[in-house]
C-alpha cells in the first residue's frame, strides 16, 4: 500500500501537468494559434539558451522558498496561507537590518543577513500559529488578514521612515555590497557555462538548496519533525501520545514562516538589493499551487518550482513571439492545481488510504 | 469626516461587500468554506462588463455576472462537494484561475492586458420631475444611489428571512451544523450544499458586476482583495446577514475614510488594516468568540 501512494504522489502531478497543457492547448487552438507553435516556443524560450535556462532557476528560487512554507505547515496539519505577508516581513526586515547595519563586513552580514530574513517570516506567522494554539483561531482566516496587514506596514515604513531620500519609487536604498548575495554567472563562467553576466541568478539559489534539505532534515530526522507530522496525521492521537499539540503548532508555523521569510535572499539580497513596496505579486500565493503539485514534500516542491519557474521563463517569449498573451500559462497553472486536487482526492479513495503522510 | 459625501461613497464601498459577504454566508451556513468569493467577484465584474459591452445594456450585463459567478461556484461545488478536495486549496486554485482566464480573455476580446474599453453604467432610478411632489421624492430616496444599492439592501431583508425564517433556511443551517443529522432525517446533504454555493455565486457575481459597472470598465484583478474582505465581514459578522452587512458598511466606511484622508500626511496604510485586525481580534473572541458553523470545511 504505501509503495502504491508513492507511485501515486508522482503519477497524479505528472498526469494533471499534462492534462492542463491538454487544455491550454485547447484555448491556443480555440483562438486560433496552433498549440504545437505556442509550445514548442515555451520550451525554446525556457530551454532555449544557458541565459534562459539561468532564468528558469532565477523564477523557480522564491518559488521554492514559497512552497516550503506552505509544504511544511501543511504537513503539521496547517495551512499557511500567509506565505505573501510572511515574505514581505522577512524582506522588509532584511532590508532595514542591512541599512542598519552598514558597517559589518560580508562574512558576517550576509549570515545575519539570511538569520533576519528568516526570523521575520518566522515573528510574522508566530502570531496566527499561537491564536491557533491558544484560542483555536483558524489559521486560514488571521494568516489572511495578515497578510493584508504586512503589506500595508511595510508600505508604511517604506514610504515614510526608511524612503531612498530624493526618489519617487517607494523603495529603500540600496543595502550595503557586504550584504548582497553575488551572482552566480561569473562562477559559472570560470568553469566553462556561459551564463551571461546580466543574467539575475544568484547564490540565494544555493539557500534554496540548503533550505529543502534543512526541511527534509527537520521533518524525518528530529523529534520535533516527528511530533509535527504526528500531529498532523491525527492531533487526538498525538496528544494521547504526549506530544504537546500547542508547542507543536507554533513550532510548526514558525518554521513555516521562516522559510517564506527567505525569499528575501532571492529579492532582496541577490537581485534588487533593497525592499520595493509591494514587490511580490503573490509570490506567496504561487506558493500553495507549488506545494499541492509537490505533494507536500520538499523534493517535490523542488520540481514544481522548476517547473513554474520554467513557465514563467518561457511566457515572455509566447508574448513576443505569438498572438497568445502570456496569462495562458497562469491558466495552464490553475487547471494544473484543480487537477492535481481532484485527482489526488480520487486516487486517494481508489486507494482506500485516507491519507499520505 | 462624518458628512453625508462619506457616507454615500461607504454605501458604495460596502455593496459589492455586502454581496459578497452574503454569499459566503450562504456557502458557509451550508458548511462549505468559500475562499473563492475573490475569483468570483472577479470573474462578475468580467462577464458584467463584456455583456455590457456587447448589448450596451448595463442590466444585461448585471444578468451576466450573476451566471458567470453561478458558474465559478459550480466548478468550487464540483471540486468540493462532489469530488471532496479540500475546500480552501479549491478556493485558492479558483483564484488563480479567475485572474489567468480574466486576463487572457480581456486580451482575446479587447487586445488590452491592463483594462477593458468603458461601457455603459447603470442609469440611476429616477421619475420625471413634471410627475409633482411624488417624482421628487423618489428621485430623492430612491435614484440617489445606483438601482443596484436599493437591490442589494433588499437582498439583505430576503437573506435574512431566508436564513431564519424557511424552511430552506433551516435546512441550510441544519447542514452546516451536522450533515450526519440531516442526512439521517432524509435531507439531501449534497443538494444543499449546492444550493449555498450556487447561491454565493450569484451574489458574489452580482458584487462583481457593480464593482465594474460603477466604474464603467474592467479593470484587471479590480476585486484587489475585497473577496477576502467580504470573508472577514462574513466572520465579524458572525456569519449572519445582518451582521455581515453591518460589517461591510463598517468596513466600506473605512475604505471611504481612507480614500478622503489620500493626499493628507496622515498614514491611510493604518486606516486600510482596519477590517483585518478587528477581523483577528473577533476570531480570538476579545468581544465573545466568532464561531462558524460546526461542520464547516468538512467533506461529506
Amino acid at each position: 500500500m504505501k509503495r502504491w501512494t508513492a507511485i501515486a504522489n508522482v503519477i497524479a502531478p505528472v498526469v494533471a501537468v499534462l492534462a492542463s497543457f491538454l487544455v491550454g492547448g485547447l484555448v491556443v487552438a480555440a483562438i486560433g494559434e496552433s498549440p504545437l507553435r505556442v509550445y514548442a516556443i515555451l520550451f525554446r524560450g525556457a530551454f532555449g539558451s544557458v541565459d534562459a535556462i539561468g532564468y528558469v532557476l532565477f523564477n523557480a528560487v522564491p518559488l521554492i522558498f514559497a512552497g516550503l512554507a506552505v509544504a511544511f505547515a501543511f504537513r503539521g496539519g496547517l495551512f499557511n496561507i500567509g506565505g505573501e505577508g510572511q515574505l514581505y516581513i522577512g524582506s522588509f526586515v532584511c532590508a532595514w537590518v542591512a541599512l542598519t547595519l552598514h558597517g559589518l563586513p560580508a562574512p558576517l552580514l550576509i549570515p545575519l543577513l539570511v538569520l533576519m530574513s528568516a526570523a521575520g517570516g518566522a515573528l510574522w506567522a508566530a502570531l496566527p500559529g499561537y491564536l491557533k494554539a491558544r484560542f483555536g483561531a483558524h489559521e486560514v482566516i488571521n494568516t489572511i488578514m495578515m497578510n493584508f496587514i504586512a503589506v500595508g506596514l511595510t508600505g508604511y515604513f517604506v514610504i515614510e521612515v526608511l524612503k531612498e531620500t530624493g526618489q519617487m519609487t517607494p523603495q529603500t536604498a540600496e543595502i550595503p555590497a557586504a550584504g548582497q548575495l553575488p551572482r552566480l554567472a561569473g562562477a559559472l563562467q570560470s568553469i566553462g557555462i556561459p551564463l551571461p553576466d546580466a543574467n539575475p541568478l544568484n547564490a540565494s539559489i544555493l539557500v534554496a538548496i540548503a533550505a529543502i534539505w534543512l526541511a527534509w532534515f527537520i521533518l524525518y530526522r528530529t523529534t520535533l519533525g516527528y511530533e509535527i507530522r504526528a500531529v498532523g496525521f491525527n492531533p487526538k492521537a498525538a496528544e494521547y501520545a504526549g506530544i504537546n499539540i500547542r508547542k507543536t503548532t507554533v513550532m510548526t508555523m514558525v518554521i513555516s514562516g521562516a522559510f517564506a521569510g527567505l525569499v528575501a535572499t532571492n529579492e532582496v539580497m541577490g537581485f534588487r538589493h533593497r525592499f520595493l513596496d509591494n514587490f511580490s505579486s503573490g509570490i506567496g500565493f504561487m506558493g500553495i499551487a507549488v506545494a499541492l503539485l509537490g505533494r507536500n514534500s520538499p523534493l517535490g516542491v523542488l520540481f514544481a518550482a522548476l517547473l513554474f519557474g520554467m513557465l514563467n521563463t518561457g511566457a515572455l517569449e509566447i508574448d513576443v513571439f505569438t498572438d497568445v498573451p502570456r496569462e495562458l500559462i497562469l491558466v495552464v497553472q490553475a487547471v494544473t492545481i484543480i487537477l492535481v486536487v481532484v485527482g489526488n482526492e480520487v486516487l486517494q479513495r481508489k486507494l482506500g488510504a485516507r491519507r499520505s503522510a | 469626516m462624518f458628512d453625508i459625501a462619506v457616507f454615500d461613497a461607504a454605501l458604495r464601498m460596502a455593496t459589492p461587500l455586502i454581496l459578497a459577504a452574503l454569499g459566503g454566508m450562504f456557502s458557509e451556513r451550508s458548511g462549505v468554506v468559500n475562499i473563492a468569493l475573490e475569483g468570483i467577484l472577479l470573474t462578475g465584474a468580467f462577464a458584467s462588463v463584456v455583456a455590457t459591452w456587447y448589448t450596451g445594456d448595463p442590466w444585461a450585463g448585471a444578468f451576466a455576472g450573476v451566471l458567470a459567478g453561478m458558474l465559478v461556484a459550480l466548478l468550487h461545488a464540483v471540486v468540493t462537494v462532489t469530488f471532496k478536495a479540500d475546500q480552501i486549496v479549491s478556493g485558492v486554485a479558483i483564484n488563480l484561475l479567475a485572474a489567468g482566464a480574466t486576463q487572457f480573455l480581456m486580451w482575446v476580446i479587447w487586445d488590452s492586458s491592463s483594462n477593458s474599453p468603458s461601457v455603459a453604467g447603470m442609469a440611476h432610478w429616477t421619475l420625471p420631475e413634471s410627475w409633482g411632489g411624488f417624482a421628487r421624492v423618489f428621485n430623492t430616496v430612491l435614484g440617489h444611489y445606483p438601482p443596484l444599492v436599493y437591490v442589494t439592501l433588499a437582498i439583505i431583508g430576503i437573506a435574512h428571512v431566508t436564513l431564519w425564517r424557511t424552511r430552506f433556511g433551516l435546512r441550510l443551517r441544519a447542514t452546516g451544523e451536522h450533515p450526519e443529522a440531516v442526512d439521517t432525517l432524509g435531507v439531501h446533504v449534497r443538494r444543499m450544499r449546492y444550493s449555498g454555493v450556487l447561491l454565493s455565486g450569484a451574489l458574489a457575481g452580482l458584487g462583481g458586476a457593480f464593482l465594474a459597472l460603477n466604474t464603467h470598465q474592467f479593470v484587471k484583478n479590480m476585486s484587489a482583495g475585497r473577496g477576502y474582505i467580504a470573508l472577514a465581514a462574513m466572520i465579524f459578522g458572525r456569519w449572519n446577514p445582518v451582521g455581515a452587512a453591518a460589517a461591510c458598511l463598517l468596513f466600506g466606511y473605512a475604505e471611504a475614510v481612507q480614500m478622503g484622508l489620500q493626499g493628507q500626511h496622515v498614514p491611510t496604510q493604518f486606516v486600510q488594516m482596519i477590517p483585518y485586525v478587528l477581523t483577528m481580534v473577533a476570531l480570538v473572541g476579545v468581544m465573545g468568540r466568532a464561531r462558524g458553523p460546526a461542520a464547516v470545511g468538512k467533506p461529506y
